[in-house]
């Protein structure tokens, strides 16, 4: 496996220039991903319109593949229902692991993270971003179930 | 050991230095390739590999000597113990040890400083008073100061750097005072190389009646350590950064502290007498090691401690010094590479960063080219946070490292600069 299979142009463009940096305020939802392993945090903040992530912005430190994947992130969830969002991770999940079916889902430009699982040591980094979308998603239905249950 | 004259031991060139090829050879890790590349290990910080010598010794003990310690009257038994207790005498000498009662086998220096700071922390912290580290510390030397001051309602306090990466010595002179109980130091500061003033820092600390414990994990191979010249209270290393194997480490304390502390873990070998509401304690060293040791680990720490002397550990850090100025004086050449961590008296460590590009990528990319460096945190994110990055690429020198190693770092970031151009 070559080293220009995972930093492929696609993801040194982003990380260079990366989509949808920074914060929204205010917010629908966020949360912050910590990389124990290399010591990066990463914040998402993101707008919903019922069921739709409207935007979504992210802020942090990280390495050309956790930039890049967040970055890819925003462009590609956006617009899109949760559910959706669920089908798109599992791919993401498919092609980042090389396990399940990474056509579930339409990855777009998002298969430029194909080469990341031909080096184990970096799939926590392409994959930060999606666990800490989830962790945003989850903890706002808690929230709204506390918000439910109290009414 | 190390009795020969220079000019006898083939591990020495004409000029009296350390011949680090053959010391490579030594190594058989050292000549597996990786991605098709051969090997420049740049990460005995992290862990050091082993020479053939150890490898064997783990191997003939495993062969023909194991079987369980201090227990048995069959021939195996009385040879395991002798092998194991004659590997405590082979550590005692090595660290200039009074006596064998104050070497105790652990799995390594995060479990004796754990050791120290549940038993002793436990009987001698109190609320108010103070645990005294410094901020460059590993984890290993934070958290269970940490766990021993929540439990006793004392406060952990680090003295501040320099920006070359130094301990900020007015600092800890101000800060060490009537409240602190003990004070706890690296030697040698795994994410920076800044090798501490421990003469200093000892002495002040005595002069208040304060015991010191030092975090020896990356002196022991690089420099002569002496716990008697160095007056330290506790010295805690590991063998696996010594050319040994993993899972064995050795807590120094000092007998009279040793003997007031309670017993830490409890379990057989470390008592004398059990009935079931309570029992009496075996005597030092023992008393702190409760159920069956590594032996094995420890025979394979002794082979390592031969080897390093018969190299001899001041030839040792002679070349580790002459690599650590080649390769500053070789980076400072790198455009937009900025070293981190500068200290006057450093080990061979040298920790870096480049603009614009994570360390994570520098380590992926180095790894593809045969270089094998750690990148993160080092276990020390408070360096990290003091210097205000998320992470560092580190390189990290052994006996066994040559030019040829730091060559392969210098154009293996080259590559990186190439992908990131």
């Amino acid at each position: 496996m070559d080293l220009t299979d995972l930093y492929r142009d696609v993801i040194l463009e982003h990380k260079r220039n990366p989509r949808n940096f920074g914060r929204l305020d205010p917010h629908d939802a966020a949360a912050v991903g910590h990389n124990p392993l290399c010591g990066d945090s990463l914040s998402l903040t993101l707008r919903l319109e019922g069921d739709r992530i409207q935007e979504l912005r992210f802020a942090g430190e990280g390495c050309a593949i956790s930039v890049a994947s967040a970055s890819l992130m925003s462009e590609a969830v956006r617009g899109r229902t949760l559910p959706e969002v669920a089908t798109l991770y599992a791919s993401v999940h498919a092609l980042l692991t090389g396990t399940g079916d990474a056509n579930a889902g339409d990855l777009g430009k998002l298969q430029a993270l194909a080469g990341v699982r031909e080096f184990p040591a970096r799939v926590k980094c392409a994959s930060l971003c999606w666990h800490t979308l989830n962790a945003a998603l989850e903890r706002r239905d808690a929230q709204q179930a506390a918000t439910v249950s109290t009414e | 050991m190390s009795a020969l004259p220079a000019a006898a031991s083939p591990y020495v060139d004409a000029q009296g230095r350390l011949d680090a090829t053959r010391v490579r050879a030594d190594f058989p890790i050292l000549a597996r390739s990786v991605h098709g590349r051969p090997l420049a290990y740049l990460d005995s910080a992290a862990s050091s590999q082993q020479p053939r010598a150890v490898i064997e010794a783990v191997s003939h003990y495993a062969s023909n000597t194991h079987a369980n310690v201090h227990r048995g009257v069959h021939l195996l038994s009385q040879l395991a113990t002798e092998a194991f207790e004659g590997a405590r005498e082979r550590v005692r000498a090595f660290i200039n040890a009074r006596s064998t009662r104050e070497v105790i086998f652990t799995r390594g220096t995060t479990e004796a400083i754990n050791l120290v700071a549940q038993s002793w922390g436990g009987a001698s912290l109190g609320e108010g008073d103070e645990v005294l580290i410094t901020h460059l510390e590993h984890h290993a030397n934070i958290v269970p100061w940490q766990m021993a001051c929540a439990a006793r309602r004392a406060r952990l306090v680090a003295v501040p750097l320099l920006p070359t990466g130094e301990v900020d010595m007015e600092a800890f002179h101000r800060l060490l005072c009537e409240r602190t109980r003990i004070v706890a130091v690296a030697h040698v500061s795994n994410a920076l190389g800044t090798v501490l003033p421990l003469r200093e820092i000892i002495a002040a600390a005595h002069a208040r009646g304060v015991p010191v414990l030092v975090d020896g994990a990356q002196a022991v191979a690089h420099a002569s350590v002496d716990v008697r010249a160095l007056d330290c209270d506790f010295y805690a290393f590991s063998g696996h950064k010594l050319y040994g194997p993993t899972g064995i480490g050795v807590l120094y304390g000092r007998e009279q502290l040793l003997e007031a502390m309670p017993p830490w873990q409890g379990g057989g070998d470390m008592i004398l007498t059990v009935a079931i509401q309570s029992s009496t304690w075996n005597s030092l060293p023992w008393k702190f090691e409760a159920g069956t040791p590594n032996m094995s680990g420890a025979v394979g720490l002794a082979a390592a401690i031969d080897y390093v002397e018969m190299l001899g550990r001041e030839r040792i850090a002679a070349h580790e010094q002459s690599l650590l100025a080649h390769a500053t004086a070789a980076l400072a050449q790198v455009p937009g590479l900025r070293l981190i961590g500068t200290a006057a008296h450093k080990a061979g460590v040298v920790s870096f960063v480049l603009d614009g590009i994570h360390p994570h990528d520098i380590g992926t990319i180095l790894d593809r080219e045969g270089v094998a460096i750690r990148t993160g945190h080092h276990c020390a994110m408070p360096v990290m946070d003091w210097f205000g990055v998320p992470a560092t690429a580190r390189a990290s020198f052994g006996c066994y490292t040559t030019e040829t190693d730091i060559a392969a770092l210098l154009s293996g970031i080259g590559r990186v600069r190439e992908v990131f151009a």
